[in-house]
């Protein structure tokens, strides 16, 4: 089970995404570039050059034909995957968190950051699936972030329903997708500890989210319900849901760098942590990082999981296949 | 301010919710509301009462006695006439000077003789008020009001366990837990939040755990883990029971600030450091300031110089007939209990003192009837007289031994348990006081005349060292030069020693069995019934290794042992990352180690392991603070009961191995039963989701996968037209390269 190590990227990772068939890897970084490889050797498939500061987010559509990604430098850009070219550049006035396609491709939501009296917004934009057709310029929908503490993470549920934003404050919301109103809000996280990741089941009807609280807690979509909980000794900045049949969830953190006083790579607990989805006992970890893991994402297929860490390596391996339930 | 009590479980026997340790009722029953300036009047009583010419002379002879204590004056003193204006009433009011004064006076001269026929009583005015103002007192004698009686908690019920499991408590964040130690996975007996403010002690019996908080100390026990004892004693920072668990010895850093009035410490106790306890009474028996160790108080920049504090300073006795205390380089003060009296109401003299220790246990001495406890100290040398080591026989003072030293520049002395030998550990310089070596002066106290053996040709000096208890071994770790600006520590290296074979009872001379060298090992830890040990690294950063050894291994002696009481063996090493804090339960039959966040933030946590070094538990916890194994009581246990166990130690071992598999196997039922409600809760949920969602689905027209999960479909017929495609892989594992003759 020898892991794949990915060199490409100058800085640290922010975010790494499997396309839909699991065949093709895209990360982003600190370093102003998409790349995007081929998940069954680790060989480059290519890069989308354009971005003008750190990215934090990139998603791609079901048909992996469309490519969105965000960053500090304002905007979401939209390529297209098989030639990286350019397709359309929406702008903001802060800096771009997350983008995440619903489950059928046709629409993209955006997380913008509030900063300088700006709120923090959930922005939402009709697609249209054809790589030769121009991209409305003006959002279907536009969440304001108001009475509640900022957004740090946003996605659709099952049948575009809600969308489930992840707050500063440790809480999960749900609106409604086709009004923006917001449905419910559910302190889920240790008061104040900021919501860092939140990744999707296959079918979307149950989501993970992580937190610097040191868990990951699984929530049902229509219900908010915390369904299991997942307790490690270390801020988490990831968390991802192996599919069916493996019932694994797979976490991801480690002490920010900041606050790493040692070096020792035993301190930081920079590992990946397996968890059983269902029991909620930790069943292994896998080191390889010496930075804190910034990304932890799951091949749909279940083959392989992908994370990506401060340092800038970007690691691959196949999913130990020791343990069975 | 001391944390809340607040969380604390309401059943558990708490009569106070708020924050402080309540003493309103008895500050109630001992209040005190002085008025302004009366506190410098006394009344004195039992006066003669005399016509108005002899009343002159009366006061001048009253005020002899009365400026004998204090400064008055005639014009001070006041008696009245009765209302014919004939005769004294019989008693007169007197202004002192001062409140102390007054106070003084009331000692001094309360009932004592005027004359033959007078007695006088002396009483504060404001003491007059306060007890004598009508309807303070009942004019009838109503006898005391006995409580009913109420059965105590029986103190000792832990011993009871019919599994005799030990205890433990555990104190990490702001909770203090107490466990069943099991070797699966412990039982909580009570957990209780903010039970201590900074940490928490068992009296050395394991009667009492000791709580501590800003006030004073609590003590805790019975199953209800009820408050048994509590002692005032503002800012205490450390405790110290006496062996046999009857008294206490409290300390603060900062001397107490006592106001008049206090319920349960004196005016004696203000501006004092230490105070000794009765524990039955909750009383304090007396309290002492702490002692400067002599030395300069400020460094050569001025900065004042920290001192450590000797702890304990007070230092009991076996049977706790005596409690001792050392001004360093002059004196010891023996006191006496029950009374705390300094013994022969002085202080012994022994000029240059440096350390002392008790004998752990009563010495049998050889020919000696008579009752008597030792002591061991060491002198260093002053001027043209030898450093001395000497015993002391209690209570006759008589020195029963001295040993003459040279070139000494430290000692430590180490008692044996059974107080069967004292090993004083001296450090000595070479003549240009360059390089440095140890030797041990073992002291035999139970063979005729006290003979010395020295152990010596010891590399390096000795950093540590460890009798067997109840036994005759020991193990000692020395550590060479340290090369001067070297930033790690030199590296050490273990020795064991145990006495050669000897004839009939006696016992052989010390001889070294190994030395194990190249080691950073410094800690030892018997375990409690000696054979065992574990030598350990503890607070390096580097290194964290615990070896476990045994002194009897039970297999072929190595022939060059053969004239040894010993056959040592290492059993195991086991690796404990940032390991401060080792301890042996009381039955010796678990070690654990633990990492505490008061020495470091590095994996804080506990390890569990087996006297043989087998690791049973492995628990991290975030701000793990403290381990500490309830002690037992000594075994009642006759000598042949004891012996007659170990003969059928198979047969009780059977017994055990029986109950522990059924424990486990029921703890295994009990898991996998867990598990399978868990996924058939699980599994249940997701049929229902799914089942909404194909349906929901179905309403809205759309297929019954979503875009994204017919991704993942894969069409047979392309699978079959699928390209192939081979990579090859090359890797060089290893390259060896080997020269042919």
């Amino acid at each position: 089970m020898r892991p794949i190590l990915l060199q490409g990227h100058e800085r640290a990772l922010t975010q790494v995404k499997f396309s839909k068939e699991g065949d093709l890897l895209f990360s982003v970084s600190k370093d102003h570039t998409v790349c995007a490889w081929y998940s069954a050797n680790g060989e480059r498939f290519g890069t989308y050059k354009g971005h003008q500061g750190a990215l934090w987010t990139v998603d791609v559509d079901p048909t992996t034909t469309l490519l969105a990604s965000g960053g500090a430098d304002n905007t979401i850009r939209l390529w297209e995957v098989r030639t990286g070219r350019l397709l359309k550049t929406w702008e903001f006035s802060t800096s771009i968190k997350r983008v995440e396609f619903s489950e059928d491709g046709r629409q993209l939501l955006g997380v913008t950051e509030k900063r300088m009296n700006q709120l923090s917004t959930v922005i939402v934009y009709d697609i249209k699936q054809d790589i030769e057709a121009e991209q409305d310029d003006e959002p279907a929908l536009r969440i304001l972030v108001d009475e509640l503490p900022k957004v740090t993470v946003a996605g659709f549920s099952y049948l575009n329903k809600y969308i489930i934003t992840g707050h500063e404050d440790g809480s999960v919301t749900q609106y409604d997708a086709k009004t923006g109103e917001e449905l419910h809000n559910s302190p889920s996280h240790e008061d104040g500890m900021q919501v860092t990741d939140l990744q999707w089941s296959a079918d979307r009807t149950y989501f993970i989210t992580s937190s610097k609280d040191k868990t990951a807690k699984l929530h049902a979509s229509d219900s908010l319900d915390v369904l299991k909980t997942y307790t490690t000794d270390t801020p988490l900045n990831s968390a991802a849901i192996t599919p069916d049949p493996v019932q694994y969830v797979i976490l991801g953190g480690g002490q920010a760098a900041m606050d790493v006083t040692t070096t020792s790579a035993r301190q930081g607990k920079f590992e990946a942590r397996f968890y059983h989805k269902v029991f909620e006992e930790e069943i292994g970890r896998v080191r390889g990082h010496f930075g804190p893991l910034n990304y932890v994402a799951v091949d749909p297929t279940g083959k392989c999981y992908a994370s990506g860490g401060e340092d800038g390596y970007e690691v691959e391996r196949e999913k130990e296949q020791g343990i069975r339930f | 301010m001391a944390p809340s009590f607040e969380q604390l479980d309401p059943e558990t026997e708490y009569e106070e919710g708020e924050e402080d340790i309540d003493y309103t009722d008895l500050k109630e029953q001992y209040d005190v509301r002085m008025e302004e300036g009366l506190d410098t009047f006394i009344v004195i009583d039992g006066l003669p009462k005399v016509p108005p010419g002899s009343k002159d002379k009366l006061v001048k002879f009253l005020l002899r006695k009365l400026t004998s204590v204090g400064k008055t004056k005639e014009e001070n003193v006041y008696m009245p006439m009765n209302e014919a204006g004939d005769m004294t009433e019989g008693f007169a009011f007197v202004e002192y000077e001062t409140s102390a004064q007054a106070a003084a006076a009331v000692k001094a001269l309360h009932a004592t003789a005027l004359d033959k026929k007078h007695t006088i009583a002396v009483n504060k005015l404001t003491d007059i008020e306060r007890y004598g103002r009508e309807g303070r007192i009942d004019e009838t004698y109503n006898p005391p009001e006995i409580e009913p009686f109420a059965e105590k908690e029986h103190l000792r019920w832990w011993l009871g366990d019919k599994e005799g499991r030990d205890q433990y408590v555990m104190y990490h964040g702001e909770h203090v837990g107490i466990f069943w130690n099991e070797t699966a996975s412990p039982e909580q007996v009570i957990e209780r939040d903010h039970w201590t403010e900074s940490f928490v002690q068992w009296s050395p019996k394991g009667t009492y755990l000791t709580s501590m908080h800003a006030q004073g100390v609590q003590l805790w026990g019975g199953q209800n883990w009820s408050r048994q004892k509590r002692f005032m004693h503002p800012g205490v920072n450390l405790v110290d029971f006496s062996p046999d668990e009857r008294y206490l010895t409290t300390w603060s850093h900062r001397p107490m600030v006592v106001e008049e009035g206090n319920p349960i410490l004196s005016l004696e106790e203000d501006g004092k450091n230490y105070i000794i306890w009765d524990i039955a009474t909750s009383k304090p028996l007396r309290s002492f300031v702490t002692l400067d160790v002599p030395g300069p108080t400020q460094d050569a920049e001025g900065n004042p110089v920290k001192k450590k504090i000797q702890w304990p300073a007070f230092k009991w006795s076996a049977d706790a007939k005596y409690v001792a205390r050392m001004t360093q380089g002059q004196s010891i003060s023996v006191y006496e209990l029950p009374r705390m009296n300094l013994m022969d109401k002085t202080s012994i003299k022994i000029e240059g003192i440096m350390d002392f220790e008790w004998s752990p246990a009563a010495p049998h001495r050889d020919n000696i009837k008579e009752y008597e406890q030792l002591f061991c100290y060491w002198t260093p040398e002053l001027g043209s007289n030898p450093a001395k080591v000497g015993l002391m026989s209690i209570p006759s003072k008589e020195v029963v031994r001295t040993r003459n030293l040279f070139n000494v520049s430290d000692a430590k002395l180490h008692w044996q348990s059974d107080a069967a030998y004292v090993c004083v550990k001296v450090d000595r310089h070479s003549k240009s006081k360059k390089t440095m070596a140890t030797n041990l002066e073992i002291f035999r106290v139970r063979e005729k005349g006290v003979p010395v053996e020295v152990v010596d040709g010891l590399e390096g000096t000795v950093i540590n060292f460890a009798w067997e208890p109840h036994g005759d071994r020991f193990v000692l770790i020395t550590a060479g030069e340290v090369p001067q600006g070297a930033a790690v520590p030199p590296k050490t290296a273990v020795s064991f020693f145990c006495p050669e074979k000897a004839k009939g009872t006696a016992v052989g001379n010390f001889k070294l069995i190994r030395t194990v060298d190249k080691k950073n090992n410094n800690a030892i830890h018997w375990g409690p019934n000696g054979r065992f040990v574990v030598v350990a690294t503890v607070l390096n950063s580097q290194s964290y290794d615990l070896d476990f050894w045994d002194f009897d291994f039970e297999g072929e002696k190595e022939e060059k042992d053969r004239d040894l009481t010993a056959n040592l063996m290492l059993m195991s090493t086991a690796d404990h990352y940032g390991v401060t804090d080792i301890e042996w339960d009381p039955s010796g039959r678990f070690v654990a180690s633990s990492a505490s966040v008061w020495k470091h933030r590095m994996e804080n946590g506990y390890h569990l392991h087996t006297f043989s070094g087998t690791v049973l538990r492995e628990e991290p916890l975030e701000g793990f603070k403290q381990w500490a194994w309830r002690p037992r009581p000594e075994r009642l246990l006759s000598k042949d009961e004891m012996k007659n166990v170990r003969k059928n130690l198979r047969e009780y071992s059977k017994q055990f191995d029986e109950i522990d598999q059924a424990k486990k196997s029921s703890a295994n039922k009990a898991v996998v039963e867990g598990r399978r409600a868990m996924l058939d809760e699980w599994l249940a949920w997701r049929e229902r989701m799914q089942a909404d969602l194909a349906m929901e689905r179905e309403d809205m027209g759309l297929p019954d996968l979503s875009e994204e999960q017919q991704a993942l479909v894969v069409d047979e017929e392309e699978e079959q037209e699928g390209r192939e495609v081979e990579e090859v892989f090359e890797e060089i594992l290893d390259e060896v390269e080997e020269v042919m003759d």
